[in-house]
């Protein structure tokens, strides 16, 4: 790797091209069995019922809250970069990457609380 | 992107990737407040279903949002094959595809299992 790409890579907007990259990564392959848990429903409530079962347990809990910061991420990440592509050209908006961790943390915090209560 | 793919093909996808994006943006903030709100005291089907069955406007907005799911998700995964793992042949376009056809179906049944009222059995 040359030197050149390392200073690029410690950079803020390095990190928020990898978070987005991972988070969308990790959320389209939830994607696919998020909705097949869903279409138990269609064998009726009984069905939708024994999965909502099984995944009442902390590890799936833990996968839940990390998904959720994962979409707050990606969400507000994105908003970002539609900003830096169609909005006046303002540099690389480092305040929505420090926004979108914000958000993130936030939704996770929101997240826990609703599980909790 | 792809080399089997044309100059304007590559433009548009990238279009059609920040129009969804729009839209995706407008539903994952409401699913991101529904979420949070229907989770409190846990999750039942019953809790659930009561919700979602024969709510039509539910039934509406997520249809929407599996929509713009399936355009936004596979122009994503395939950058992703194409730049960490060098899948540029055609073949990385038929995946896309594939994975559309996916989040279509799979996501669209799931919108009719939850809306159908009295279940869709």
């Amino acid at each position: 790797m040359r030197k050149n790409d390392l200073r690029a890579r410690n950079h803020a907007a390095y990190w928020a091209f990898l978070v987005h990259r991972l988070s969308g990564l990790a959320l389209a392959l939830f994607l696919p069995a998020h909705f097949w848990a869903l279409g138990h429903a269609i064998q009726g409530e009984a069905s939708l019922d024994g999965f909502l079962k099984l995944a009442d347990n902390p590890l799936f809990k833990a996968g839940e809250w990390g998904l959720v910061i994962l979409l707050s991420l990606h969400l507000v990440g994105g908003v970002r970069l539609l900003l830096i592509e169609f909005k006046p050209w303002s540099g690389l908006r480092k305040d929505w990457v420090a926004l979108s961790l914000g958000a993130g943390l936030c939704t996770g915090l929101a997240f826990m609380l609703s599980l909790f209560s | 992107m792809s080399q089997s793919l044309s100059v304007v093909t590559q433009a548009k996808l990238w279009y059609w990737q920040r129009i969804s994006a729009m839209v995706l943006a407008l539903c994952v903030i409401v699913h991101l407040v529904g979420i949070i709100m229907a989770v409190r005291g846990g999750l039942s089907g019953a809790e659930v279903l009561a919700r979602t069955q024969g709510n039509w406007l539910f039934g509406a907005f997520y249809a929407v949002f599996v929509l713009a799911s399936t355009v936004h998700v596979p122009i994503g995964l395939m950058r992703i094959a194409e730049e960490w793992l060098g899948w540029r042949s055609r073949s990385v376009v038929i995946a896309a595809w594939l994975f559309a056809a996916l989040l279509a179906f799979a996501g669209l049944r799931a919108v009719y299992a939850v809306v159908m009222p009295g279940g869709a059995a």
